[in-house]
């Protein structure tokens, strides 16, 4: 496997496991850690690609990655400021008792 | 002469790696470089608790430790015999392994943060292009082993303790990054040698060009001092620990020598967060006045950084703990405005750095000084209420 | 293979699964602590240097602190004997396996460049500064928009509401 297949297997693997626990998990705190794995995962891609991926486009690689997580940092709080308004409301954090569309 | 004690360490170092087989030299260069920063600065945090425990007896008017050796001098020695021969004890209900790895977790991160600060002109382990950054990260990392502690431990007053902690550890973490970036804007870089070279040169009558000679710089200086203070868990700020309330904090669980590494790391972030200050707005290794120059770099490095645990010293000996509300009020609602407005006033300094006209550099001062003094008085006005109107009265004392 | 890309690689998946599937919420987020400072190896393997720190400071440093402080301030009783999954789990199992199984087959037959091509060499801190201050300054005007956002927003959702008497609560 050349190096960049290398790194696009492992993220497609971290990518999966994130979603599995995204989708499967009952907690919203960890289907936010799952999330979080997602976006860890388009990191290493976007890296892999800027370092072994070819044609010179710059830095814009690099960058993009600098995007991703001032988002995921943004997503994560107001994500964990709902969840603590959610168990404030409703004492749980669980997504399957979460179904209700009133206060 | 100046220049073989300027060299000397490097001659020294270079001696030894020659000694070794020519396939492993680099290996042995990074080992020799590695266990030269282990070596000095766990001598230095021998070396700190001694001039703590005498500094803090002068100033509560007793001796001090006077037993063991010259002045007491050994006291070190035979505390660090007493840490590793004491049980270590691990309660019955902790997570074995988080437990344990908890204090590696503190020290570890503090030896690496150590790596890129430059102690002298030739004398930098790794010279990083993000250094400062690597600094601040591995700075954050110990956040994680705090964590572990207190709640490996499984005692309310550890997790207490542990939380306290991080949340004092990231409200202080926005000033610290905003009083650094102040010096980034105008070295701009953020490695630490460049930023060193930034502040190369004398103003007319041999005063060096620090960046603490600047008003934006005293505000920085002092900005990033306060807020190291609060993040190497030192008092003032030492709340997550504090003795007489919750009994230790995220330590209470732990004896011997895992205690002791504890310990460790807390002295090895403040000679760390210390150092980074140097070399910010300090100078780094570069004297003060030019004829003075002849003195190697590492010794006023050297020379600086007691400076600075002497103040660190003296603080504990004179300042009452906070209250937690007051530590984060302190943090949120004065620190972090006077920390951007002391990066306004820095990016004006750079901004203006091309007036030639008569007087000035008087103007600049007037301009940059204006912007931090103000916000200053403003705010703490603003904070204080009534309190700061009438002459100050002491209640307690009279 | 170098042994460090393979450490890494394993320390970051085994870790990864195990933060996805361990019924302690605290030892998840322990995990994926390790999760990110193995992926934070694996980009600086990859010679990114300065997003290797930027990955500790804020993914170690801040996003896995605040995670585990929503934990610790929503623990209820009885999560020990708790189902963990909320739909059947094998639903949720084979959607995932489906997707990384498209990803990996479009890796294996996509044409990419040949592994011969000499690696782009690491780029300055200065550049990346550059680069974000000249053709991305609207990218990085809108993120900085979107974190003054988040952080207001924040603080606004988690903020205590005043009990239902309409009282203030008293000053600390």
């Amino acid at each position: 496997m050349s190096p960049l297949e290398r790194y696009l297997v492992v993220a497609a693997l971290l990518f999966g496991i994130g979603l599995a626990g995204a989708l499967t998990r009952r907690n919203a705190i960890l289907a936010l850690a799952g999330i979080e794995l997602m976006l860890t995962a388009v990191n290493l891609n976007l890296i892999a690609f800027w370092r072994h991926g070819g044609h010179d486009a710059g830095a814009a690689g690099l960058v993009f990655v600098l995007f991703v997580i001032a988002v995921a940092a943004a997503e994560t709080a107001v994500g964990l400021a709902l969840i603590i308004a959610l168990f404030r409301h409703r004492r749980t954090v669980h997504l399957d008792e979460a179904d209700q569309l009133r206060g | 002469m100046v220049d073989l004690l300027e060299h000397a360490p490097l001659t020294v170092g270079r001696w030894i790696v020659q000694r070794v087989p020519e396939a492993w030299q680099p290996v042995a260069g990074a080992l020799l470089g590695a266990a030269v920063l282990v070596g000095v600065f766990a001598g230095l945090f021998a070396l700190t608790t001694w001039l703590e425990r005498k500094g803090l007896a002068r100033m509560q008017n007793r001796p001090g430790p006077n037993r063991v050796g010259p002045a007491g001098l050994l006291q070190p020695a035979a505390d660090g015999l007493k840490m590793l021969f004491k049980e270590d004890l691990r309660p019955f209900a902790a997570e074995r392994w988080v437990h344990t790895l908890a204090p590696l977790l503190k020290v570890v991160p503090v030896v690496c943060a150590l790596a890129v600060i430059p102690f002298g002109r030739h004398l930098v382990a790794l010279d990083l292009d993000a250094g400062l950054v690597f600094f601040f990260a591995m700075g954050s990392v110990t956040e994680v082993a705090l964590f572990m502690a207190g709640w490996g431990s499984r005692n309310k007053y550890s997790l207490l303790g542990a939380m306290r902690a991080i949340a004092q550890l990231i409200s202080y973490e926005v000033p610290l990054a905003l009083a650094a970036l102040t010096a980034v804007l105008v070295a701009g870089s953020l490695s630490l040698p460049a930023i060193v070279d930034s502040q190369a040169g004398w103003y007319p009558g041999g005063l060096a060009r620090w960046h603490v000679f600047t008003p934006w710089g005293l505000a920085g200086v002092v900005l990033f001092f306060t807020a190291a203070t609060a993040k190497a868990n030192r008092a003032p700020f030492d709340l997550p620990e504090g003795e007489s309330e919750i009994i230790a904090g995220h330590l209470v669980e732990y004896s011997g020598f895992k205690y002791a590494l504890f310990f460790l790391g807390e002295y090895l972030l403040l000679f760390g967060y210390s150092a980074v200050g140097i070399t910010l707005f300090l100078g780094g290794w570069r004297a003060p006045v030019a004829w003075l120059e002849w003195i190697p770099s590492y010794a006023w490095f050297a020379l600086k950084l007691l400076a600075c645990i002497a103040g660190f010293i003296w603080l504990r000996g004179t300042v009452p703990r906070l209250r937690a509300d007051q530590l984060m009020h302190f943090a949120w609602k004065f620190l972090l405005p006077l920390g951007l407005a002391a990066n306004f006033a820095a990016v004006l300094w750079q901004a203006t750095a091309g007036w030639t006209f008569a007087g000035a550099t008087l103007v600049r001062w007037a301009l940059a000084a204006g912007l931090v003094l103000v916000p200053y008085q403003v705010l703490g006005r603003a904070l204080l209420g009534t309190a700061a109107a009438g002459p100050r009265r002491y209640r307690f004392a009279e | 293979m170098d042994p460090a890309f393979t450490l890494l690689t394993l320390g970051l998946l085994a870790a990864a699964t195990a933060a996805m599937s361990l019924r302690h919420l605290v030892a998840c987020a322990l995990c994926l602590v390790a999760v990110f400072l193995a992926g934070a190896g694996l980009f600086l393997h990859l010679g990114a240097e300065f997003l290797a720190f930027a990955q500790v400071l804020v993914y170690v440093g801040a996003i896995s602190i605040l995670i585990v402080f929503a934990l610790l301030l929503t623990r209820t009783r009885g999560a020990e004997s708790a189902p963990l999954c909320a739909r059947p789990r094998g639903w949720g199992l084979a959607v995932a396996g489906g997707v990384t199984g498209l990803l990996l087959a479009a890796v294996g037959t996509a044409r990419l460049p040949a592994g011969a091509a000499p690696p782009r060499p690491a780029v300055p801190v200065r550049e990346l500064g550059l680069e974000l201050m000249s053709r991305q300054v609207p990218a990085l005007l809108v993120v900085g928009l979107l974190l003054t956002a988040a952080l207001i927003g924040a603080v606004v959702l988690a903020l205590r509401e005043p009990p239902a008497g309409g009282e203030k609560e008293p000053p600390a």
